[in-house]
């Protein structure tokens, strides 16, 4: 964007010291992995190729091997976008386009929901995924999670769906059109930026996601690798170097996604948020 | 060689919660003809229009097309190709998948669609620039290729909804005789809706005007001209609109204030008298009047004078125009006037 604020110099400066702390840590994370010792933001001794060992061997630890859990991320995260971005899109659209009773109060509803700490409903999910046998399997927290999510998800869609003119369905119905190809034919195609933003988002979510696979996962053969981090935590040793390059690993995905995406989950601000 | 179909329209009526867009609507389009909803904004065309596309449910009333009833149906058994104000063109298609829509829809083979859509493109002169988004072409091109897509399923029935209204004034024109030309060649039905008189006399067969829902004359554009059944016709049909003058009529005369005509055959009672601007005229003898405004149209001019209190408008040659303020008179012509009465309902002359 050509126009800048004015003083924009100290703008920069301001910004810099705002993001200061952040570029430290991750500074830190980087020598961490790479070195045998950091003290401070120095590194020490020499580089510590042994610190990426657990790419190679089998297990580390008595942990299952990353690439299980990298596996189990990767399809976690995939899993709830893929729902996410299809449920909240034909939600979104029969919101935002059709009559139905209880229109209103199911769209409060949905606010509602969105503003609702999840934490709060872990227990109760908990006796349901028992009940329904999906209780430490993958299945069942994909579906937790793409659930809670789907409030944000059904209302930023809407927001997108809200700007499409009716003029352009109704054509779409006069040319031959049923209900169902002008969702997929006509009204989706230009929803892409929205779909695009929604689908990084979820994925950038679900990929951070903790709290969900700690709660409801146990065997390791489920873990994703935010469990597998965590796993360093448990010990009365910590190996810093290694621990260090397992976060490396595991945040890099998101470094390339948000390389990528960032021009889509813009859209979110410019887009989504009309009632 | 028409393939048009006739369309009918039973006491089309349609309500928006307590709004009453269109009311008790009565009228029939000849195969192959075309014919102009005209009225001021809001009155109810496009809600008539999206009825027989089928877009809006009537509320009562029942639309035919030929002997077939078509309301019950979807619009894609309908067999309509239509037109809107926006064009409603897929931005996220090229002209060419824009056009071929339709026909993909109805499983045309890939062959034929190509071949249609290139002799429909070609009909309306887009043939080159198939290739392109709707964004990359010009406010007329978006038209063509709008009336393209309607017009490549060869439809019975076409429907324009103020096709010409976001195009500038000299495309307008050509347009307009385009369409025209394309309409009659193909022979289709055609309804065009329009708040723009002068494009609707100079297009339709047959001019249908509305006024809030309700349908006030339905007539060629000589007869809407020459005998307007109402006060509203009467103003909203011709440029500038007719002056109306409220009064009373005597028997064998009009008075209003001091203003009194003597008339052969005139009705009884209180009414309106209209007059055209074009056939009143600036003489040496007539009623005195006062020139307010002169307003030069290039090869005439509208001439507003003040008559016995009356504001009345007049059409005159450019060579003939009076200064402002100049003490003129006007001379009522002895035909060419318009009798109604206090409800606005034309009773005279036959
Ligand atoms: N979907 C709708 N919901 C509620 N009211 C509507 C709807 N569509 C139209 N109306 C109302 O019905 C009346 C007729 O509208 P319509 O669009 O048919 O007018 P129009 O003659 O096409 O006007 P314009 O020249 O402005 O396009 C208006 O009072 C309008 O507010
Ligand atoms: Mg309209």
């Amino acid at each position: 964007m050509p126009l800048l604020p004015r003083n924009w110099p100290l703008w920069l400066v301001v910004l810099f010291l705002i993001t200061l702390p952040i570029g430290a840590g991750i500074l830190w994370l980087v020598l961490t992995a790479l070195y045998n010792q950091v003290h401070g933001l120095v590194p020490m001794g020499k580089l510590a190729p042994q610190n990426w060992r657990f790419l190679f061997e089998g297990s580390v630890g008595g942990r299952p091997s990353i690439w299980v859990a990298l596996k189990n991320s990767a399809v976690f995260a995939a899993a709830v976008a893929t729902l996410e971005v299809l449920i909240a899109s034909m939600a979104a659209y029969a919101i935002s386009r059709m009559k139905f009773p209880l229109r209103t109060p199911y769209l409060g509803m949905i606010l509602t929901l969105h503003a609702f700490p999840a934490v709060s409903l872990l227990i109760a999910i908990y006796y349901i995924l028992r009940l329904l046998g999906l209780f430490d399997t993958l299945i069942g927290v994909i579906l937790v999670k793409a659930s809670l999510d789907l409030p944000l998800g059904i209302w930023l869609m809407k927001g997108f769906f809200d700007q499409l003119s009716w003029d352009m369905e109704m054509a779409a119905l006069v040319d031959g059109a049923s209900r169902w190809t002008v969702f997929w034919r006509v009204a989706l195609p230009l929803v892409r930026p929205g779909i695009l933003a929604l689908g990084t988002f979820a994925l950038l979510s679900a990929w951070g996601e903790f709290i969900l696979p700690f709660t409801f996962i146990v065997s390791a053969k489920s873990w994703t690798l935010a469990l597998y981090m965590q796993s360093f935590m448990k010990e009365a040793f910590v190996d810093y170097g290694l621990m260090a390059a397992v976060g490396l690993f595991y945040a890099l995905p998101v470094f390339l996604l948000f390389l990528f995406g960032q021009r889509y989950l813009l859209n979110i601000y410019s887009g989504g948020v009309k009632g | 060689m028409s393939r048009g179909t006739s369309v009918r329209l039973q006491n089309l009526t349609k309500r928006f919660g307590r709004v009453v867009a269109v009311r008790d609507l009565d009228l029939e389009v000849n195969p192959g003809e075309l014919v102009a909803f005209l009225g001021p904004s809001g009155c109810g065309k496009t809600t008539t229009l999206l009825m027989i596309a089928g877009i809006y449910r009537p509320t009562a009333g029942h639309v035919y097309f030929g002997d077939r009833r078509v309301d019950p149906l979807h619009p894609r058994d309908r067999d309509v190709g239509m037109v809107f104000q926006s064009y409603a063109l897929y931005p996220h298609l090229t002209l060419f998948e824009n056009i071929a829509f339709p026909l993909r829809l109805k499983r045309v083979p890939g062959e034929e669609v190509k071949r249609r859509v290139k002799a429909t493109a070609e009909l309306l002169g887009i043939g080159g620039i198939l290739e392109r988004r709707p964004a990359q072409v010009s406010g007329g091109q978006q038209q063509r290729a709008a009336l393209a897509r309607a017009l490549v399923k060869e439809p019975q029935v076409l429907l324009l909804d103020e096709p010409l209204s976001n195009l500038d004034a000299q495309i307008r024109l050509s347009a307009r005789a385009e369409i025209r030309r394309l309409q009659r060649e193909l022979g289709v039905t055609a309804i065009l809706v329009t708040h723009d008189q002068a494009e609707a006399l100079a297009m339709a067969d047959r001019v249908a005007v509305f006024s809030m829902g309700e349908l006030q004359q339905y007539a060629t554009p000589e007869e809407l001209y020459h005998r307007p059944k109402n006060t509203f016709v009467a103003g909203f049909v011709g440029s500038p609109p007719m002056n109306l003058i409220e009064g009373e009529f005597t028997g064998d005369g009009f008075r209003s204030g001091e203003l009194r005509l003597p008339l052969r055959q005139a009705p009884l009672g209180r009414g309106w008298l209209g007059v055209r601007p074009e056939h009143l005229r600036i003489a040496g003898e007539g009623h005195p009047a006062r020139v307010l405004v002169v307003e030069p149209l290039g090869r005439e001019a509208i001439v507003i004078v003040e008559l016995f209190g009356h504001r009345l408008q007049i059409l005159v040659a450019e060579g003939e125009k009076p200064a402002p303020d100049a003490e003129v008179r006007v001379a009522f012509p002895a035909r060419a006037l318009h009798y109604f009465d206090a409800n606005g309902r034309r009773i005279g002359p036959e």
